[in-house]
C-alpha cells in the first residue's frame, strides 16, 4: 500500500507487483516488448525505462512500487532512449514489412511508429538465417526475432517444453532449439504459445489460407467446415464488436459466403467425446485399471504426455478429440453417393489451436488409410480470409449451422475452456436435470482461471475424484506429484493452454487479460442460452447412435491406433 | 550415435558430481577435458541425466568459447591477439597457420585431425610478443616463419 507520483500525479497502489503495472493502471500505455504478466520478468527491451527525481533511471518492469516515489515516463531523454531502442532493434531486423505476416498486429512496428522512428541509421550486419518451416504448426523466421526471450519463457516457465532456448551470446545470439535442430526434430507439441506472445513476425502460423481458396473455387469439391467452441467468442472483437460475443451466427454465414458448402458445428463432436469418455471413464472404475483416466482431447497435451511421461500413455483416452470424432463422422456420412453428389469431399476444421494442425497428420487420426480431415485453419488465418474477402462481417445477418450436425449441447459448448469437459462429463453423469443440479455442478470448483482445480462427485454412492489442468507447466507439476503416488484422481482434464482453448495457439492477439476473460464468459454465456445442456439429450447425437454410428462406435470414435502401430 | 564407451565414461563423471541443473558446466569441462571436445551426444545426455532439457544445455554450452562440440586435433594451437600481440603482428602468424593447414575462421581443425587453431584474447604472456601456445606450452616471439618450422616439427619431419 502506497502512493507514488508519476509524471506529476498522486498515484495509490496496493499489491501490484511491479511499477510498470502500476503505470499501466494510472492509464499510461508504457511501451514494452519483453512483459507479460505471466511469464517472469525479463528487463530485457528497456523501453519501459523510467526516471526519479534524482535522474536516476530503471526498467519499471523490475522495481517494485514504494511509498513516495516519485517519477516521470515521459522526459525528453526517456523519449530520446525509447526510439534509439527501437532503431536498434530495427537495425537488426529483417524489415519487409509489407509482406510480413505480422503486419498491422506487429508489436515492434508498431512501437516504431509510436516513438517516431522515421529513419534507421544503421546497417544490419546480422548473418541471414534459415527459415524453420518444419512444424506443421509455426513457422520460425530467427531474422525477425528481437531477442526478447518472450518465446523462451513461454516455452519453459508456463509450458515445462522447452525446445527453444537462447543459444550462442552477443552479436551471435540466437532463439534456437539445442544444435539448431528444427522444431520438427525436437519434443515441440505444437501448443503454438510461442507465437502467441512473440511481439514480431519471428514464430508465426504455418497457414494453410491459399489452398483453402483454391478448393473453396473448385466446383467439383465439397468443401465442409466445422467451427470449434472457442473460435465463436475470439473473432468478433477484430471486427469491432465486443470482446468475448458468441458470433457463430455471422460465422456460419461468413463461411457460406467464402463457399464452403456445409457448416457444422464442432459443440457435436465434443457431444459424441463425452458420451465415450464417460463410458470410458465408468469402464475403468469399474475394472480399476489405467486411472486416472487422463483426458485426450487436446494433442498438445497428448503429445507432451507421450514425449515426457510416456509411462502414462495407456492412461490418456482411447477416445478421438472432437475434431477427430467429427472428421471420422463427416467422412463416414459423406461416403453416400446421394449425400456427396459425386464431388471430392474436403473436410476442414476452423480451430483455436496450432497444434490440430499435427494431430490431423497422426496415423491414428485416419479412418481406412485416409486422414479424416484434410485441413486445419486457426481463427487467425479465419479472419486473414475473411478480411481478404472484403465481406464487412460485423453487418452480417446470422444463419444456423447446418444439419444434421448443426446442433451442439451446452455441455459441448463449454469444451473450449478449462474445466468445461469436467463439467460436461459430470452433467452426463449426473441423472437429474434440473437447475439445481446443473448449479451445484457450476459450483463444484470446475469453473475459475486457476491453473489447477480440483472436485469430487458422487457417483452411485463411489466418490469420483478429479483435477482439471491448464498449462502444461501445471500439468507436468501435477503428473510428478501423481507419480509419485502423492495425490490420487480417477480422472484428470488436462489443456495444455492455459484458460484452455480460448487462448489456443492460434487465436488472435494481442489479448490482453480482459479479451482472455471475455472470451471465458462469452462461452459460459452461450452455454446458458442453450437449452440442451447434457450431451446425452443432444437429438442429433442419439440419431447418429442409432443410425450411422451402429456397429462402427469404436471404429469411428476412438483412436485408431491399429493404424499407428502400422506406421 | 556414439561408442558405448563414451556413455560409461559420461556416467562415470556425472557420478563425481551431484545430479542437478548447477552441475552442468562442472560436468561438461570434465567430459571436455576428457575428449579435448564436448560431443554434442553426450550433452544430450547429460541433460538427461541431470533433468534438464537439451534446449537449456545447449544454451549454456553454446555460450561458452571454452566449450567446442567439434572434434579438436592432436594438437591445439592458440594464436595470441591481445593487444601486444596485435601490433607485434599475430595476424600474420594466424593467417600463415591458416594458409599451412588449410583452415580458415569457421573451420578450425585439420582434416587429419592434427591440428586445430585458434585465437585468445590474451595468454598473459605479452612481454614474449607475439606468443602461440600448442596443448597449453608457451611458444614466445614467433613470425610467420617460425611458426612452419614448429609445424614441421610437431609432425615430426
Amino acid at each position: 500500500m502506497g502512493v507514488m507520483t508519476i509524471d506529476g500525479r498522486k498515484v495509490e497502489f496496493t499489491d501490484e507487483p511491479n511499477i510498470l503495472t502500476v503505470i499501466r493502471k494510472a492509464d499510461i500505455d508504457i511501451p514494452t516488448l519483453c512483459y507479460h504478466s505471466e511469464l517472469s520478468v525479463y528487463g530485457a527491451c528497456r523501453l519501459c525505462t523510467v526516471e526519479n527525481d534524482k535522474g536516476k533511471t530503471f526498467a519499471s518492469c523490475s522495481e517494485p512500487p514504494r511509498d513516495g516515489m516519485v517519477i516521470y515516463t515521459n522526459t525528453p531523454r526517456l523519449m530520446k532512449y525509447r526510439k534509439l531502442i527501437l532503431e536498434l532493434l530495427l537495425a537488426a531486423h529483417c524489415r519487409d514489412c509489407t509482406t510480413c505476416i505480422k503486419s498491422g498486429e506487429c508489436q515492434l512496428q508498431s512501437l516504431a511508429h509510436r516513438m517516431g522512428v522515421m529513419d534507421v541509421r544503421f546497417e544490419n550486419t546480422k548473418e541471414l538465417q534459415p527459415i524453420d518451416d518444419s512444424s506443421p504448426a509455426i513457422v520460425r523466421d530467427p531474422n525477425k526475432c528481437i531477442l526478447c526471450g518472450d518465446c523462451v519463457r513461454m516455452c519453459d516457465n508456463v509450458q515445462a517444453v522447452n525446445v527453444i532456448d537462447f543459444a550462442y551470446r552477443g552479436t551471435k545470439a540466437l532463439v534456437t532449439p539445442a544444435f539448431d535442430k528444427k522444431i520438427a526434430e525436437t519434443d515441440c507439441v505444437n501448443c503454438g504459445q510461442c507465437r502467441v506472445v512473440c511481439p514480431t513476425g519471428a514464430i508465426s502460423i504455418k497457414t494453410n489460407m491459399d489452398v483453402i481458396w483454391d478448393l473453396l473455387a473448385d466446383k467439383d469439391t465439397k468443401v465442409i467446415a466445422q467451427i470449434a467452441p472457442a473460435v465463436r467468442v475470439a473473432v468478433g472483437d477484430q471486427f469491432g464488436l465486443p470482446r468475448g460475443e458468441n458470433v457463430m451466427g455471422k460465422l456460419v454465414n461468413v463461411l457460406h459466403r467464402m463457399g464452403f458448402d456445409e457448416v457444422f458445428d464442432t459443440s457435436y463432436g465434443a457431444d459424441l467425446t463425452v458420451i465415450e469418455e464417460s463410458e470410458e471413464l465408468l469402464n475403468r472404475l469399474e475394472s480399476g485399471e489405467k486411472l486416472p483416466l487422463f483426458t485426450s482431447c487436446c494433442p498438445a497435451w497428448v503429445r507432451y504426455c507421450e514425449n515426457r511421461y510416456p509411462e502414462f500413455a495407456e492412461n490418456l483416452s482411447t477416445c478421438r478429440s472432437p475434431q477427430q470424432m467429427f472428421g471420422a463422422v463427416v467422412r463416414e456420412y459423406y461416403k453416400d453417393p446421394e449425400k456427396n453428389l459425386g464431388k471430392r469431399v474436403v473436410s476442414v476444421s476452423i480451430m483455436p489451436c496450432t497444434a490440430k494442425k499435427d494431430e490431423i497428420l497422426r496415423p491414428e487420426s485416419s479412418t481406412n488409410g485416409k486422414q479424416d480431415i484434410d485441413y486445419v485453419l486457426t481463427t487467425t488465418e479465419l479472419v486473414s480470409m475473411i478480411r481478404k474477402s472484403g465481406i464487412r462481417f460485423e453487418n452480417l445477418e446470422i444463419e444456423a449451422s447446418d444439419m444434421p450436425f448443426g446442433i451442439g449441447s451446452g455441455a459441448g459448448v463449454i469444451f473450449g475452456v478449462t474445466g468445461g469437459v469436467t463439467e460436461a462429463v459430470l452433467r452426463r453423469l449426473r441423472k437429474g436435470h434440473n437447475r439445481v443440479d446443473m448449479d451445484n455442478i457450476k459450483f463444484s470448483g470446475v469453473r475459475g482461471e486457476k491453473g489447477l482445480k480440483e472436485v469430487e462427485f458422487d457417483y452411485n454412492g463411489r466418490t469420483i475424484r478429479a483435477a482439471i489442468v491448464s498449462g502444461l507447466g501445471n500439468a507436468d507439476a501435477l503428473l510428478k506429484r501423481i507419480k509419485a503416488g502423492e495425490v490420487h484422481y480417477d480422472f484428470v482434464e488436462v489443456m495444455a493452454c492455459y484458460r484452455g482453448c480460448v487462448m489456443g495457439g492460434g487465436q488472435p492477439v494481442p489479448a490482453g487479460p480482459r479479451t482472455k476473460s471475455a472470451r471465458m464468459k462469452g462461452l459460459y454465456d452461450s452455454d446458458v442460452n442453450t437449452q440442451i445442456k447434457k450431451s446425452n439429450e443432444n437429438p442429433l447425437v442419439q440419431t447418429l447412435y442409432d443410425g450411422l454410428l451402429k456397429g462402427k462406435e469404436h471404429k469411428l470414435l476412438h483412436r485408431n491406433f491399429e493404424a499407428a502401430k502400422n506406421e | 550415435m556414439l561408442d558405448t564407451s563414451y556413455y560409461e565414461k559420461a556416467d562415470e563423471i556425472i557420478a563425481r558430481h551431484t545430479r542437478e541443473e548447477r552441475s552442468l558446466i562442472p560436468i561438461i569441462q570434465d567430459i571436455q577435458e576428457e575428449y579435448r571436445y564436448l560431443p554434442p551426444e553426450l550433452l544430450t545426455y547429460v541433460a538427461k541425466q541431470i533433468g534438464i532439457t537439451e534446449a537449456k544445455a545447449y544454451s549454456v554450452a553454446s555460450f561458452y568459447e571454452n566449450f567446442s562440440f567439434e572434434q579438436k586435433g592432436k594438437y591445439v594451437i592458440k594464436v595470441c591477439d591481445g593487444t601486444a600481440c596485435h601490433v607485434r603482428k599475430s595476424i600474420p602468424i594466424l593467417e600463415r597457420l591458416y594458409k599451412e593447414l588449410g583452415l580458415n575462421d569457421k573451420k578450425h581443425t585439420s582434416d587429419d585431425l592434427y591440428f586445430t587453431v585458434e585465437t585468445v584474447s590474451c595468454l598473459g604472456a605479452c612481454g614474449l610478443a607475439p606468443a602461440i601456445t600448442v596443448n597449453d606450452v608457451v611458444y614466445p616471439k614467433m613470425s610467420p616463419e617460425k611458426v612452419v618450422d614448429l609445424l614441421k616439427e610437431l609432425r615430426g619431419e
